[in-house]
């Protein structure tokens, strides 16, 4: 008779005596950081030897060398596969720092310039009454935030509706049109919107100038800076939310409409809940894009200097215009105050995307 | 081939009332008779189903078979007006419930869709709800309230052979399910409405056995008061659970027709085409 060892299920072994399976861990950068400073020293030798100067072009060649070396330890070590495997990583990784870093500079110097500005009073004071020359003990950027919270909370308030409801449109026309007709309005629409967001700001400012400051005889005011600012808001909303909406998987559109459910219900109970937090994207970009806008509110808000809380009347400030306004005096207590305005700006717009975030990702239910 | 019509009203067994082990349902909803008169259906130029023919009594379970691509999951379709849903799909003929072109002008898809459920080939359900709330989401979202819900979800979900798995995780999200238990969950949303007709496209293909007997018992058994078109390459699974079988076949470039139409025992024991006899047993390219 033949054994059958194979057929004998191998001894339960201790769940310990099995090594747990982990993702390579810190010791696993010991080799590329041990390459590194192999490529930078090979590098600074080339780089004393030879012509060759400057610390940039040093970075920029160290780098290079490094990748080589690495590349070729890992395929001498590793393979061919890997060898690949590790440069594209590498080139990933570079691809991703290179956008993080210029970011994180600019934040950076906005911060370091913009911190010595920021006392108590900057966020209680108006510039009314204060003068060019007096220290940034005085005055600051209440009449600015105020300006700034009325007329981008406006502005979301007119564009996020309207940006919703044509992205919806634009990627249900299909099913609200008659059977075997074509949506052919919804082709205009689409096209109406994306010039939309190639609209200059100023044109949009001047636009709301001519329509609604002068014609209208509405003078400036906040709610005309939140007009201009909701034109620029409103195709960023709505082609960014129709992407969101096509995304939804058509299953769930025909799992409604089979139970019975009309179109506005498909779309309010169960398309736009799937697509919950990639709209809540959509808006968010479109106050990112509106915020910091600083053309359109010279026409519209004028900018002032004192304090206007009622959006609907009167001229009011903003902090793109204060920053602007502030930044044009050569006192060093105004270059800080307009640099305190930016960094406020900054945090005011971050604020609202953690915000964002949270009521988007909020009570997500399953995958 | 067997002309759906008169001749089969006469072979129309009695509602099957018998194996409903004492449970029997309340014949609250009447079952409709559902109607296809030469259907024809294209998508873009391409005509996919003709000349179909079928009547469905009220109460009866209708088996589709036929080989993939054939046109089934497209005729069906075309039974609750989600053909028309298709970028680009026409169609030609009349559909009739209970005698009323479903394609009338006037006639409201939505309403319709209400009598005539469907579960579809891959389950779907809602993602953003919980289990409990996608068996009721029907009745929510056609706007219909309902006085004991607790009573809904138990019964729909034991119907679809569920209700003992998830009964303890109601709060749960659908998508915490795994595919055979969320099919499931879609045939109770579907039941919970209480459709007149229930359109079934291979309802049981991501099933195991036992849910699979489950949901046959559950066709059986709300054959009574639902009218099912069912679509299955299960040929056992038409045989148990159908009253009249439709034998579907396209050829190499023609769209699909119905070869062979009739009683299931018939259909299977002496078929009146060869391709019928060949399909079922097997013998198919
Ligand atoms: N959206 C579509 N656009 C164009 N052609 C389609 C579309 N959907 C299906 N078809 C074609 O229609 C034909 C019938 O498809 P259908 O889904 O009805 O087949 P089926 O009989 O249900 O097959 P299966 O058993 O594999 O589900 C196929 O040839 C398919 O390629
Ligand atoms: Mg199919």
């Amino acid at each position: 008779m033949t054994a059958v060892p194979v057929l004998v299920p191998p001894l339960p072994t201790r769940p310990s005596a099995e090594p747990r399976r982990l993702r390579p861990g810190p010791e696993a950068l010991v080799r590329p950081t041990v390459i590194f400073a192999a490529a930078a020293a090979v590098t600074g030798l080339a780089f004393l030897a030879t012509a060759l100067s400057g610390t940039f072009g040093y970075v920029v060649c160290t780098y290079f060398v490094f990748v080589a070396l690495f590349a070729w330890d890992t395929v001498r070590r590793e393979g061919r596969t890997a060898g690949w495997d590790r440069v594209v990583t590498v080139a990933v990784a570079t691809c991703g720092l290179c956008t993080i870093v210029p970011l994180a500079i600019i934040v950076l110097y906005v911060v370091t310039k913009g911190i010595g500005g920021l006392s108590g009073n900057f966020f209680k004071q108006s510039m009314a009454s204060v003068g060019p020359l007096d220290p940034s003990s005085q005055g600051g950027a209440y009449h600015a935030i105020i300006g700034t919270v009325e007329q981008v909370g406006l502005a979301a308030m007119i564009a996020t509706p309207l940006g919703l409801l044509t992205a919806v449109y634009l990627s249900e026309a299909e099913g609200m049109a008659r059977p075997g007709k074509k949506p052919r309005l919804s082709r205009t629409v689409r096209l109406l919107v994306d010039a939309m967001s190639g609209i200059p700001s100023i044109v949009a400012g001047l636009f709301i100038y001519t329509m609604f400051v002068i014609k209208l005889h509405q003078g400036y005011s906040g709610l005309a800076a939140a007009l201009a600012l909701s034109v620029l808001m409103l195709p960023t909303v709505a082609r960014t939310g129709e992407e969101v909406m096509r995304i939804v998987p058509g299953g769930l559109r025909e799992a409604s409409l089979a139970l019975g459910a009309p179109l506005w219900r498909t779309v309010l109970r169960v398309l736009m809940p799937a697509a919950r937090s990639g709209l809540v994207t959509a808006v968010v970009l479109g106050v990112a894009r509106i915020a910091g806008e600083t053309a359109p509110l010279l026409m519209t808000a004028l900018g002032s200097d004192a304090v206007n809380k009622n959006p609907f009347h009167g001229v009011q400030s903003a902090l793109p215009l204060f920053a602007f306004q502030r930044m044009r005096n050569a006192a060093p207590s105004e270059i800080s105050r307009g640099w305190a305005g930016a960094l406020v700006l900054i945090a005011l717009v971050l604020t609202l995307f953690t915000l964002a975030r949270v009521l988007g990702s909020h009570k997500r239910k399953g995958a | 081939m067997t002309a759906p019509g008169d001749d089969l009203q006469i072979t129309l067994p009695e509602p099957s009332t018998a194996n409903l082990n004492g449970r029997a349902t309340r014949p609250a909803v009447e079952a409709s008779a559902l109607e296809a008169r030469d259907v024809k259906a294209w998508f873009g130029r391409s005509l996919i189903v003709a000349d179909v023919n079928l009547a469905m009594p009220p109460g009866s379970v209708t088996a589709i078979i036929g080989p993939s691509g054939c046109g089934k999951s497209t005729f069906l379709r075309v039974l609750n007006r989600m053909h028309e849903l298709t970028p680009g799909a026409r169609l030609a003929g009349d559909v009739l419930l209970d005698g009323q072109d479903i394609y009338a002008t006037g006639s409201r898809p939505a309403r319709m869709r209400l009598q005539v459920g469907m579960v579809f080939q891959k389950p779907n359900p809602f993602p953003t709800m919980t289990i409990g709330e996608n068996v009721l989401s029907g009745l929510r979202l056609a706007g219909i309230s309902v006085g004991d819900k607790a009573q809904v979800v138990e019964s729909r979900l034991g119907q679809a052979g569920l209700w003992t798995e998830v009964k303890d995780r109601l709060r749960e999200p659908a998508g915490s399910l795994s595919g055979g238990q969320q099919q499931r969950l879609c045939i109770a949303r579907s039941l919970a409405v209480s459709p007149k007709v229930l359109l079934m496209d291979e309802p049981c293909s991501a099933l195991d056995p036992s849910s699979t007997k489950r949901i046959e018992e559950t066709i059986r058994q709300i054959s009574t008061s639902v009218t099912v078109v069912i679509v299955t390459h299960n040929m056992q699974q038409a045989s148990r659970v159908s009253d009249y079988t439709a034998f579907f076949l396209a050829d190499q470039g023609d769209p699909g027709r119905v070869v062979e139409f009739g009683p299931t025992r018939e259909v299977f024991s002496t078929p009146n085409d060869p391709r019928t006899e060949d399909y079922i047993h097997g013998r198919f390219g």
